[in-house]
């Protein structure tokens, strides 16, 4: 009997670490495209938030999850517009404006969704994605029910980190993106327009990013609510550096951080733990800057990063 | 047909038409909102502009708002002169709350419990902008990156402060105990919560200029981030400076925070700051990093934000406005900031 109870303890502790994931591992790579390009996208977070927002609130009106998400990316998409008009085509800096989209996007959250929904004391919701098990799969033992088991934004996101990898490291596109993020000035030379192959990752981080806050306010909570992000696009920051830019280390960290958390979770609610659960939190964040400053020696980062590119001037 | 080109100056004038022209622009901008929520344009703007500014009772309460702002604007602003990419004032702010919060609780006399915060509430957020400084001077870590993450860092410790050994045992509330009566800031006007940290944060604004105009440190400052290299070839210690800068960027953020707890709060909450030290961001940039210019820049905002809460309850427009104004606001302002880097020229008119 115990071993049954352990077995579901254990399938039920790795499918809540996959859920966890899922959110951050699609704004982690959202946020490694941009980056590979030479652009940092502060807005990460108010933008997963607005998001959330209309992906929402485009269900909430239509009834069509699907719809929802389809609203959520191409808002995502939007922002990354946005936010790389500022920076890539005008070159202004990066990190004032990703915070100025960030303050934009949250703000514009909270106003439309206030404005639309009104103030009321228990938000509506709407019923979210459910579970969609994958026959034969969802048999294997433990990793069946956890891994094959889940929202159909979960399957998006797994599949979304090796198609990441080949994009950014098979395609033409991948190479022009890690050409303008490292030496823009050469990629230009080899013929590679600079500001649209930026424009062009910063908007396909947005996508992803969109996807992050669709999978938050869609499949996780089912409402929207004013903490729906709650710091996950600065963990998204975290991770792509902790995972060195790479999309496979990237989703590795995503994966880590979700164990952390949801052992966290677990602690909580036992009652047992002793440890307060913001050391948890802060895990990410404190492993980050040290990584930080250990990686520097060998600069992994793209060389380009913040640093705008204008044509003419050489 | 017009052409743009590189301006190699700019006129001083620009300093001000600059961010009245962003304000402008957002204000065009969101009216547009305003239009959205059913509401009457000027009519919104008229009651955020009399609930925040139109009397004496509205100004303190504005006022009362800005000081935090004009703290962490200043922070930001020099920082950035700088170039040292402080993001963290959020967490600096926090770290100044909790360090004055800790400190205030002791019984003593009043002037000694008020001076002993400040120093506490700066010191505590110097030490949290010492962390991505020392990391660039030492390691090369950006800045940028590091000062957020740290944010999270410092907020998190807060928590874990006010949901563990600082938890109400009586309500289970997550909040701090109060300060001690003595210890609250005295208020100046009475029937107004204008407190001693506003007139603290208006001195502070032409001494942090003084200091980045007149001395030597505000003249180091000044090159380390105009041309490091010049910096350096003309004997300036550039690590050592921006470790300067970090310290006082850090010390007034964390003056920020005592003031929240000093003279709002007398305690510390999980949401003593609603993003002020993001804000600060914005008054900075609006205030073109003058320290100067951060006072008018904090009380645009402070208007905003208390004007906001007036004008949803007469008009119904989401006050969650004046979040979308302050966004706007600083991307507004950084557009008109490449009028200093280009200038538009009419060519070929003349032949």
């Amino acid at each position: 009997m115990s071993a049954v109870f352990e077995q579901i303890f254990q399938v039920g502790f790795l499918a809540a670490i996959i859920r966890i994931a899922t959110p951050l591992a699609f704004a982690t790579l959202g946020e490694m495209f941009s980056e590979r390009a030479g652009v940092l996208n502060l807005g990460i977070e108010g933008i997963m938030l607005l998001c959330a927002m209309t992906g929402f609130t485009a269900t909430s009106l239509s009834g069509s999850l699907w719809l929802g998400v389809l609203v959520a990316v191409l808002t995502g998409m939007l922002m990354g517009a946005l936010h790389a008009l500022f920076t890539v085509a005008l070159g202004l800096s990066q990190h004032v404006c990703g915070i100025g989209v960030t303050l934009f996007s949250s703000g514009l959250a909270y106003f439309l969704y206030r404005r639309i929904f009104g103030q009321q004391s228990v938000p509506p919701s709407i019923k979210g994605f459910q579970t969609l098990p994958i026959p034969v799969f969802s048999d294997i033992p433990v990793l069946g029910p956890a891994v094959f088991n889940q929202f159909a934004l979960v399957y998006m996101a797994i599949l979304a980190i090796p198609l990441a990898a080949f994009i950014l490291y098979r395609t033409p596109w991948g190479l022009s993106v890690r050409m303008v993020g490292e030496n823009p000035r050469a990629a230009d030379s080899a013929g590679v327009i600079v500001i649209a192959t930026r424009f062009q990752a910063v908007i396909l981080g947005g996508a992803l990013m969109g996807l992050a806050g669709a999978f938050l306010s869609m499949a996780q909570f089912n409402a929207f609510t004013f903490g729906v992000v709650s710091g996950r696009g600065w963990v998204a920051i975290a991770l792509v550096v902790f995972g060195r830019w790479d999309p496979w280390r990237s989703a590795g960290a995503a994966l880590l951080f979700a164990f952390v958390d949801a052992l966290q979770l677990r602690m909580q609610a036992s009652g047992l733990g002793h440890i307060p659960y913001e050391a948890f939190l802060m895990l990410p964040f404190i492993f980050t800057i040290v990584a930080m400053a250990f990686m520097s020696r060998n600069a992994v980062a793209p060389s380009a990063l913040l640093k705008p590119f204008r044509r003419e001037e050489r | 047909m017009f052409r743009l080109e590189v301006r190699t100056s700019t006129p001083a004038w620009f300093n001000l038409v600059l961010p009245l022209l962003a304000i402008a622009a957002t204000l065009i901008l969101c009216s547009g909102l305003i239009a959205l929520a059913g509401a009457n344009v000027f009519e919104s703007y008229g009651v955020m502009f009399t609930a925040s500014l139109g009397d004496s009772y509205a100004i303190t309460e504005t006022l009362v708002r800005a000081a935090p702002m004009i703290f962490t604007g200043l922070a930001v602003a020099v920082a950035f002169r700088a170039k040292f990419w402080n993001i963290g004032a959020e967490g600096q702010l926090l770290a100044g709350a909790v360090a004055s919060c800790f400190v205030g609780a002791i019984p003593m006399p009043g002037p000694l419990a008020m001076l002993l915060m400040a120093v506490a509430g700066a010191a505590a957020g110097a030490a949290v902008a010492l962390v991505p400084a020392t990391l660039r001077v030492r390691f090369k870590v950006d800045d940028v990156v590091s000062s957020l993450l740290l944010n999270s860092v410092i907020y998190y410790a807060l928590m874990a402060l006010i949901e563990g050994p600082w938890k109400d045992s009586f309500s289970g509330y997550p909040i701090s105990p109060p300060i001690e009566d003595s210890a609250n800031f005295p208020v100046l006007i009475e029937g107004t919560r204008l407190h001693l940290g506003v007139v603290a944060a208006l001195i502070a604004a032409p001494l942090i200029w003084f200091l980045i105009v007149r001395t030597t440190l505000g003249f180091r400052i000044r090159v380390t981030g105009e041309n490091p290299e010049a910096a350096r070839y003309g004997g300036i210690h550039v690590e050592r400076v921006l470790i300067s800068t970090a310290l006082l960027s850090g010390a007034l953020a964390g003056l920020a925070g005592v003031g929240e707890v000093g003279g709002v709060h007398f305690q510390v909450m999980s949401d003593i700051s609603p993003g002020y030290g993001y804000s600060g961001i914005v008054v900075a940039m609006l205030a073109r990093l003058n320290p100067l210019g951060v006072v008018p820049a904090a009380i645009f905002l402070a208007a905003v934000m208390t004007g906001a809460e007036a004008m949803s309850r007469a008009t119904g427009v989401p006050a969650f406005l004046s979040d979308v104004i302050q966004g706007t606001a600083l991307l507004a302002m950084l557009v008109a900031l490449l009028f200093t880097a280009y200038r538009i020229r009419r060519v070929g008119a003349i032949r």
